[in-house]
């Protein structure tokens, strides 16, 4: 019998039943909840009369819509009527149903998908669910983590599972070491740039190869977080040492003798030898370049040592017109240098790259330069709570300071601009999020996604650098 | 999902092909944190003389005289009959929700759009689909006759009119199933509790941490 691919290993042990069409019922280890795709599910709930089925898996957390400022005020700080309605729903709901909490003020609040790890609250060989399509940054720690819909929100408060078929296997190696400056962030946009964003539709993604064993749990999140971004509901990594390493004696993870027994468990939390995927992409590391995105779409990608690129030389018509619709919206010309363009903002956050290591890198870079006098606003907003006090406590809030960056408090904010941090009409940024989509990050603002090390660097000079530059490599 | 019982009810006429999701719940709506609440700006666009926001009184809007849901004569309906096409554009879930929450459990129509099709059973609502003919007829009976009612009974699939007429109608037979026992797709998951309580004391003995 051929091996078992750790998505097998996975799914095979969270299987409650199939029916002949092959749809199963999978079991769901841990639930995460924020404000946006919530109330309409715990409204379902009380409509039905329900109650969660196991109200230990849940824990829910506000991200979406909170101000980066003045968070000691709580929900009644937040300035926009419709977001603190959402806010003091969520906090309603979870009161009314016994729900574990990290409200506004609590230190352990930030984004869902940096506070679920940090608490423990995500393990390796769990199923996570959130209604949120980052969730597979969970996927890092080998689990198995999807986003799902409100309706499905509903439906694993009320019976602890998810209706799946099962999905194919996909193996993207990234083979050798990557070099001197490269990121996690480089490594998933030139994976992205390599398969399209259509590239794993359908399938679960395994990361493997030395550049991925090789990146700290931190970044391996980095990875799997924009497994959705190259057409993935789910994106993993198989569990070694650092992995268990990194749940050592975090809040929710088991303590004592169930430690032991759990952490040896995890140990077969990889694919088999002998197991085969249906589809398998390498990558050869030492090809990649720190990245930067010039379109909108995360497949529009290219190295900054590039040039932004020629639709005239995209045989595919459909392609090249996609392109000139991009750089229009862009405002940018094919053919100039990556380096030549000017940035107006800088923002440093997002559930991609706010955590701990993410903010060293970029500190690293920020120290003791200036932000550049043709930057409008460098933001920094730490991941969670407990990120921006570990951030304190190493002085990094300081270093970004005096450099000219504004140091935030935790949420999502200009990643997708709900609260009140975005870009205006036609305004620049560089940005460690996920998405360049048109007016992601405002309306008709203009994103382009990087690495927080270069996102650093694009903030000092004033326009995108290569950050080995400022790294003297 | 409340079981879908036989019903005898008014009927309202909506006379017009091709209604869009986004007139029977404009975008702004979406906003809202329920699933319910949405029947007062079902149709905001036609009922309302205003532009309707969320968060209005809405019985303080002047009210469009001549949008047929608002004449007396409609009032209470939970039937609604209307012309092809009916709910496309938009894939909002809000837009069932919007009508059920407004009180109609039953939508006669030549044909639907395929999503909201699919939604209205999700959401307790029974779509109907006649041939045009007979949709016709029943426009000129409603507007015939002040308090015209039908009655619909699913598990026999008849509509009979005030006169006697029956008029038998198809319906998809899992469908069928989950609508008259209130079964959506929860409930039908919550048919196989029994397994899924199985698979817990199975993990809990394997995995004893994960239920900590
Ligand atoms: S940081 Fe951005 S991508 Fe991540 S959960 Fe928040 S809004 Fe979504």
């Amino acid at each position: 019998m051929a091996g078992k691919t750790l998505y097998d290993k996975l799914w095979d042990a969270h299987v409650v039943r199939c029916d002949d069409n092959d749809t199963c019922l999978i079991y769901i280890d841990r639930h995460l909840v924020h404000e946006v795709t919530s109330p309409q599910a715990f409204e379902g709930l009380r409509l039905a009369g329900r109650k969660p089925w196991r109200v230990d898996s849940v824990v829910a957390t506000p991200d979406h819509n909170v101000p980066t400022t003045g968070q000691s005020a709580g929900v009644a700080g937040i300035a926009d009527p419709i977001a603190r309605i959402q806010v003091a729903t969520l906090e309603q709901n979870v009161h009314e149903f016994g729900i574990t909490f990290f409200p506004m003020n609590d230190p352990r609040q930030g984004i869902v998908h940096v506070v679920g790890p940090e608490e423990g609250a995500t393990l390796p060989g769990m199923t996570v669910v959130c209604g949120d399509s980052h969730t597979s940054t969970h996927g890092a720690f080998g689990a198995l983590a999807h986003g799902i819909g409100t309706s499905e929100v509903e439906h694993v408060l009320a019976t602890q599972c998810l209706v799946q078929k099962k999905m194919k296997n996909m193996l993207v190696s990234v083979d050798g070491p990557v070099g001197p400056g490269v990121t996690a962030k480089d490594i998933v946009l030139a994976i992205i740039g390599r398969i399209g964003t259509a590239g794993g539709t359908g399938h679960a993604i395994e990361f493997g190869g030395q550049a991925i064993r090789d990146l700290s749990v931190e970044g391996r999140m980095t990875v799997c977080n924009m497994a959705i971004e190259a057409g993935a509901r789910a994106g993993m990594v198989a569990v070694d040492e650092k992995t268990i390493d990194y749940f050592r004696g975090r809040p929710f993870a088991p303590k004592g003798e169930l430690w032991e027994q759990a952490a040896a468990a995890w140990q077969e939390l990889v694919s088999d030898s002998d197991a085969s995927f249906d589809t398998v992409v390498r990558i050869d590391a030492a090809s990649i370049q720190p990245q930067v995105t010039w379109g909108t779409s995360p497949e529009m990608v290219v190295a900054i040592t590039d040039t932004v690129p020629d639709p005239a030389s995209e045989s595919d018509e459909v392609k090249a017109d996609g392109m000139r619709r991009a750089l229009e919206y862009m405002g940018l010309d094919a053919g100039m240098n990556i380096s030549d363009i000017p940035v107006d903002k800088v923002f440093i956050g997002s559930c991609t790259n706010s955590r701990i290591e993410d903010l060293r890198e970029a500190a690293a870079v920020a120290k003791g330069r200036t932000v550049a006098a043709t930057v409008k606003q460098a933001l920094v907003v730490p991941g969670s709570g407990l990120v921006k006090k570990q951030a304190e406590e190493e002085g990094l809030d300081k270093i970004f300071t005096e450099a000219g960056f504004e140091w935030r408090e935790p949420g999502c904010s200009m990643c997708l601009a709900m609260n009140a941090d975005r870009l205006e009409a036609g305004e620049r940024c560089a940005s460690t999020s996920n998405r360049n989509f048109e007016g992601r990050q405002g309306q008709g603002g203009r994103t382009h996604l990087v690495s927080p090390a270069m996102a650093a660097a694009a903030a000092i000079k004033g326009h995108f650098t290569d950050v080995r530059e400022l790294q003297n490599i | 999902m409340e079981k879908f019982e036989k019903m005898t009810a008014i009927v309202a006429p909506l006379d017009r092909s091709n209604v869009d999701t986004d007139a029977i719940i404009p975008k702004q709506f979406l906003k809202s944190i329920q699933r319910s609440g949405f029947g007062p700006n079902a149709f905001d666009e036609w009922r309302y003389l205003d532009h309707g926001e969320p968060g209005m009184d809405n019985s303080q809007r002047p009210i469009n005289p001549d949008f047929v849901l608002n004449q007396p004569r409609y009032q209470g309906a939970h039937i609604l009959l209307t012309r092809k096409n009916f709910g496309c554009g938009s894939s909002r879930e809000h837009a069932p929700w919007a009508l059920l929450d407004y009180g109609f459990k039953v939508i006669i129509a030549p044909s639907f759009a395929d999503i909201f099709f699919n939604n209205c059973f999700k959401n307790g609502i029974l779509p109907i689909v006649l041939d045009e003919a007979k949709v016709d007829q029943l426009f000129k009976e409603v507007e015939a006759s002040e308090g015209y009612q039908l009655t619909v009974d699913l598990s026999a699939q008849l509509i009979t009119t005030a006169s006697g007429e029956a008029i038998a109608f198809e319906v998809d037979a899992f469908r069928k199933h989950c609508l008259l026992n209130g079964l959506d797709d929860i409930g039908l998951t919550l048919q196989h509790v029994d397994a899924i309580k199985a698979y817990e004391t199975r993990r809990q003995a394997e995995a004893p941490w994960l239920f900590s």
